[in-house]
């Protein structure tokens, strides 16, 4: 099992997206840290990137924020370098196609590899694409994240199939971003999921307070919350850490109280 | 195996989210279907004949010919079009495609403004819904753009993110389209995106290649030496050069919006700037700094300040079969006044770059020798700008 696999062990899953470099790459670090601390399993890291079309407007700014602050991907290889010495939390990145391709896809996994990253996910790179990118996190070990979305129906199956590390199941259609009402009829997707392959599925987009998360969290391996994390972190800046650590807390008891035998 | 679709040698693909690949594979089996459908075509070339006015003028530029002293100037008129340029032609198609895919709304991204006013005026002639993003920069620049669009009944929504100009409205577009899928057609206006908008746009463009050829063959008896189009996502280059593409001895060039020009950081020429990336959807050029964030680029133009180029341009370029070259905000503005006066017609600021790499490489040519100059839309929108770039502030 990869390292990704341990984040699903010990019961459903919280992940946490933070945006490397917002508002500086120390913060990030002690957000890392504290999301820990305080129960999140799994760390998705944001590399920003000038032009996030999957992203709603907290994302987005935070992406604006970061990049004016000058942040590089070599500066974020170093802080993951620096965070691997105190923590072992299983963390992947989120970025944009170019990100990688600019960098040089076997020299982007590779630093992966070498600074102690698990997964990548690309949100636009869809199944018909990967070939781009997989071939290189493989050699590396590097686990290339699937998404499966609402509208996928019958992509769902081949998607599935060929997935590794998690599935990022997208609770609804739209860009990230907090949501009062998910209704997609997610259950019946994960069935078909089910069906297809081992692997944990997580629900991520959307999902912003604890009775959503336990909701989510009931029907599948995991909730991902992004959004509403950058919008603390926008907020309060330098003392987000704090706020950070106290919002994961919560939400994570809710995912633990929706932990039913399966 | 995973497939390569829609690819120009290495450039193009489908670099979208999941949420919308159902989407363009839907776009892409309507449009096999109906392409050749003879009721579609017949549909089709009707309202391209007796709405927009096609086909359009090739006008010989006699005076322009004998002021520059070389190669015979042809004017392909797409300026003439009804909506005043070459964009209606692709619009036409794709609201007709939309409808026969039972969509009821039309979305669209917006630089000068010239495709969000033709996809405005294809909704209103359907019955469909309309709405447009545009960068608030360039709502600004185009303001009479804006009027005439909300005049045919489509919201215009400003786009404030990023630079604030025709990528971050293609990208708002992007997300608009993620979020209402099932009634709404994306009516991309250029030669780029995802798979299959290149493919797409580019077909229903190259009406203007196939007449030129019929044209100028009635004319002159014989092909062009060279054809001479402007550059942004490329839509009416590729549609001038298409029908050429086979024919080795015509040359193709694209002019490039170079801005302050190719050395400075105010530029927006992708081709001889840019590098390889991926982006919007497509493998291709683009302006983009060391760490792939793609750059603020800029141009006088609002219909060619856009970072990147469509991947068939790309994959001509690559090729070598088709030029690409910069041309400045001044070089433009100089033709943009010249072909006033010479020939008493005013070029799109957009069309002015090709007018102006044609003024230059004319008379190099032999008398004997044949251009064609795209003209790919009218400058009445530009008139204000140009004149404050003159230093004249003109109130209306």
């Amino acid at each position: 099992m990869s390292n990704i696999g341990k984040a699903f062990e010990k019961g459903k899953a919280f992940i946490a997206f933070i945006t490397c470099g917002d508002p500086d790459i120390e913060t990030t670090k002690r957000c890392v840290l504290s999301a820990a601390e305080n129960g999140a399993d799994l760390i998705e890291l944001g590399i920003p990137f000038s032009d996030p079309t999957a992203e709603g407007p907290v994302i987005q700014e935070a992406n604006m924020r970061a990049l004016s602050n000058g942040i590089t991907t070599d500066m974020i290889f170093e802080m993951v370098r620096d965070l691997r010495k105190v923590t072992d939390i299983p963390m992947v990145f989120m970025t944009y196609a170019n990100v990688v391709f600019s960098y040089g896809t076997d020299r982007f996994m590779r630093a992966c590899r070498d600074t102690g990253m698990d997964g990548l996910i690309l949100p636009d790179v869809p199944f018909e694409e990967k070939d781009d990118f997989a071939p290189e996190a493989m050699e590396y070990g590097i686990d290339l994240i699937s998404l499966i979305a609402p509208t996928s129906e019958g992509r769902t199956v081949m998607i599935a199939r060929e997935a590794k590390g998690f599935i990022y199941l997208v609770s609804s259609l739209g860009v990230t971003g907090e949501r009062k009402d998910i209704d997609t009829d997610l259950e019946r997707i994960i069935k078909v999921i089910k069906e297809n392959t081992e692997l944990p599925v997580a629900v991520g987009f959307g999902i912003s307070v604890p009775e959503q998360a336990g909701k989510m969290a009931a029907i599948s391996d995991g909730v991902i919350v992004g959004s509403a994390i950058v919008r603390i972190i926008g907020e309060k800046g330098k003392d987000s850490p704090e706020y950070v650590g106290e919002y994961i807390r919560r939400m994570k008891a809710a995912v633990l109280s929706s932990d039913t035998a399966l | 195996m995973t497939n390569a679709r829609g690819r120009f040698g290495k450039h193009g693909g489908q670099y979208i989210p999941e949420t919308l690949m159902n989407a363009v594979i839907e776009l892409e089996e309507a449009y096999d279907r109906y392409k050749d459908d003879e009721d579609f075509r017949e549909e089709l070339d009707l309202l391209l004949n007796e709405y927009a006015g096609r086909p359009s003028r090739l006008y010989f530029a006699k005076n322009m010919t004998d002021a520059l002293g070389g190669a015979k100037i042809y004017l392909k008129r797409e300026d003439m079009n009804h909506t005043g340029a070459h964009k209606i032609n692709n619009v036409l198609g794709q609201a007709l495609l939309a409808k026969r895919m039972g969509k009821t709304r039309l979305i669209a991204e917006t630089g000068a403004g010239q495709h969000g006013v033709a996809t405005a005026t294809a909704a209103a002639l359907m019955g469909m819904e309309c709405v447009v993003f545009m960068g608030a920069e360039d709502m600004e620049r185009q303001a009479l753009n804006v009027y005439r669009m909300r005049l045919l009944g489509a919201d215009v929504v400003p786009v404030t993110t990023g630079t604030a100009t025709l990528k971050d409205a293609v990208s708002e577009t992007m997300r608009e389209w993620t979020r209402r899928i099932d009634d709404t057609h994306y009516c991309l206006g250029s030669v780029m995106g995802p798979h299959p908008f290149p493919t797409i746009v580019r077909d229903f463009q190259a009406v203007i290649s196939r007449e030129i050829k019929d044209q100028i063959l009635k004319k002159e008896g014989k092909l062009p030496d060279a054809v001479i189009a402007c550059v942004g996502g490329g839509s009416n280059a590729i549609g001038s050069f298409y029908h050429f593409i086979d024919d080795p001895e015509v040359r193709l060039i694209g002019c490039e919006a170079a801005g302050r020009g190719i050395d400075t950081y105010e530029t927006a020429a992708t081709v001889n700037t840019g590098k390889i990336g991926i982006f919007h959807g497509m493998k291709s050029y683009f302006c983009q700094d060391e760490y792939g964030q793609i750059a603020p680029v800029y141009s006088i133009s609002a219909g060619l300040d856009y970072p990147g180029v469509g991947p068939e341009h790309a994959y001509l370029h690559d090729t070598g079969r088709a030029e690409y070259v910069p041309v400045t905000d001044d070089e433009a503005v100089n033709a943009f006044e010249y072909l006033s006066r010479c020939e008493g017609i005013i070029p799109a600021i957009e069309s002015a770059h090709a007018v102006s790499y044609a003024m230059k490489t004319a008379p190099e040519m032999g008398k004997d020798k044949i251009i064609v100059v795209t003209i790919s839309g009218r400058g009445d929108k530009d008139c204000a700008q140009i004149a404050r770039y003159r230093g004249e502030n003109l109130s209306e």
